[in-house]
């Protein structure tokens, strides 16, 4: 009974849209000649430029501290976050305030920690960061983690508690096992976010310090380059290894 | 002495309650308050403060920073970046809908893969993504060359540096959030309705405009929010795709931050751009409550 007819040409025409630009860029990745935009030949030689400059090696450096750090913490508050929202305080508006992070313009939590580092006298540099990631990434992972508290019962915890394990018993032998792909998936989804992440990083870091989208910006403003070709290829595909990865956890478009 | 005992367990068994909700909400919700909402105070109090002298905050109250944002040089950035985020927000209206459709006439299975599709690229870097358009669109790039080829042009034309390439980049980044959100309110109609609806004499046609459109509407004022806030805070389109020609709002709050150092004046319109996303979210949460209190009656 799946009669779809006419609105293919939608459906398809805006998958090309999506992915015709990325594969552009992939492709003129491998191009030969230093020329921009004209091909001359299959080369991989772009690839090894990057991997000798200093500027992309010490970013790429940088955002995976970030990322790493700012992952754990954004797991913690955001799992804990979750369970103590759908276990023990059922509130609209607190879920709403943990969301708020995710939803809320980059711009805007941008200015607001700059100003909050800089009341407090607080340098710049990969810590605050990281203090900024795990803002939005664990809103993210409170996300997941609730959905997934949605969807499984609660009555194997109850019994537990009624055959006397202790809170501290239940918490890791039932809910933590039975959480483990949101909070996977979770994980995953904030490493590719803290990684990719500019705007925030932009405003909260210091000069030393640049993490890679901030390198990446630095480049992509002075024109098309073949480095950065191969540099955003790259990116974009540990990017989609890892969404792929926690597809397989949790359904990534209901986490949006 | 049962009684008491009793009394005494359940103390324990409250205590334990509090203990744990304390250890699983504290954290997060400390975080929230002291790296989100208390930072977006200081920012609704730097609009009444002054410019240091060389750059910072002074505690000086003052009025000028609302004042002078309504000079029309910078009531004309709001403007044209209300423009650009309308028109891409419809745009994405008008592309997103039928492909949220047309995704809910695939099997189950499929219907999955291809929303997997659709978020795919939102996952990955927005500055490459936006790049992209660059390697795609310059005159040297690979549209012109191609059409070159083809002889559809005899020579380049420019399609970079003006407003329509920064519309076209700030759908590119947002189409997925519309899409998700209609498609997500178009899955859950019941089927029976449509079916009712038809059953009493509507065509197919009057069927969808009856039944389906009204229904999806809280997922299309999702989307709509979704696409629109981020295209007006965004500062890195215009930049790369508007040439720098182009200004919106975010490019003058990135500015006001980082290169003028002009705080005051930026949290001016910061705050502007956030009570337009909660006067977006009051206005979409009226329409909700209207649709669900006629399905209700």
């Amino acid at each position: 009974m799946h009669k779809i007819g006419w609105l293919r040409a939608p459906l398809y025409a805006t998958l090309a849209f999506l992915y015709l630009p990325i594969a552009v860029l992939m492709f003129m990745s491998f191009n030969a000649s230093d020329a921009p935009f004209t091909w001359t030949g299959f080369s991989t030689k772009w690839y090894s430029v990057l991997l000798h400059s200093p500027l992309v090696i010490e970013g790429f450096k940088n955002t995976l501290i970030v990322a790493v750090i700012a992952t754990v913490m954004a797991v913690i508050l955001g799992t804990l976050l979750a369970i103590g929202i759908a276990r023990y305080q059922k509130s609209s508006i607190l879920e709403a305030i943990a969301l708020t992070p995710a939803i809320f313009p980059d711009l805007a939590l941008a200015i607001g920690l700059l100003a909050l580092f800089a009341t407090f006298k607080l340098s710049l540099g990969l810590h605050s960061v990281i203090l900024s990631h795990a803002l939005f990434c664990s809103a993210f992972v409170t996300a997941i983690v609730r959905g997934r508290l949605a969807q499984i019962d609660s009555s194997l915890e109850e019994a537990a508690q009624d055959l006397g394990d202790s809170q501290v018993g239940i918490f890791f032998r039932i809910t933590l096992p039975s959480l483990k792909p949101a909070i996977i998936a979770g994980a995953l989804l904030s490493f590719t976010l803290s990684l990719d992440e500019f705007v925030i990083a932009f405003f909260t870091d210091g000069p030393s310090t640049p993490t890679l989208p901030i390198v990446i910006y630095s480049m992509v403003r002075f024109g098309v380059s073949p480095e950065i070709n191969a540099l955003a290829t790259l990116v974009l595909l540990v990017s989609i290894v890892i969404v792929i990865i926690a597809q397989r956890n949790v359904k990534v478009q209901d986490s949006l | 002495m049962k009684d008491l005992e009793s009394n005494k367990e359940r103390d324990a068994i409250q205590r334990r309650a509090l203990l744990s909700r304390l250890i699983f909400l504290v954290p997060g919700v400390t975080y929230i308050v002291v790296l989100m909402l208390i930072p977006l105070g200081f920012i609704f109090v730097y609009t009444f403060l002054s410019r240091g002298t060389y750059g910072g905050i002074e505690t000086v109250f003052t009025l000028s920073n609302y004042t002078r944002a309504l000079d029309p040089l910078y009531l004309k950035v709001l403007l044209d970046s209300i423009l650009i985020a309308t028109i891409t927000t419809l745009l994405a209206f008008a592309i997103g809908f039928p492909v949220a459709y047309a995704i809910t006439k695939l099997p189950a299975h499929r219907q999955n893969l291809m929303l997997v599709l659709i978020v795919l690229p939102f996952w990955t870097n927005f500055l490459i993504r936006t790049y992209a358009w660059i390697v795609l669109l310059n005159t040297q790039g690979f549209l012109n060359q191609g059409l070159m080829k083809l002889g559809v042009l005899s020579q380049p034309i420019s399609l970079l540096y003006k407003p329509s390439a920064v519309v076209l980049g700030l759908l590119y980044a947002y189409l997925p959030l519309m899409i998700l959100p209609i498609y997500s309110a178009l899955v859950r109609i019941d089927p029976a309705m449509r079916e009712a609806a038809v059953d009493l004499g509507a065509s197919p046609s009057e069927a969808f405009r009856q039944v389906t459109l009204p229904l999806a509407i809280p997922g299309v004022l999702i989307g709509g929010i979704f696409v629109f806030v981020p295209s007006l805070g965004n500062f890195i389109v215009p930049e790369l795709l508007g040439g720098g020609k182009m200004i919106m709002v975010g490019n003058l709050i990135r500015d006001q931050f980082l290169k003028a150092r002009d705080w005051p004046f930026g949290s001016v319109l910061a705050l502007s751009m956030v009570l337009m996303l909660l006067l977006l979210f009051f206005i979409q949460a009226r329409i909700n409550k209207r649709i669900l209190g006629v399905n209700h009656a």
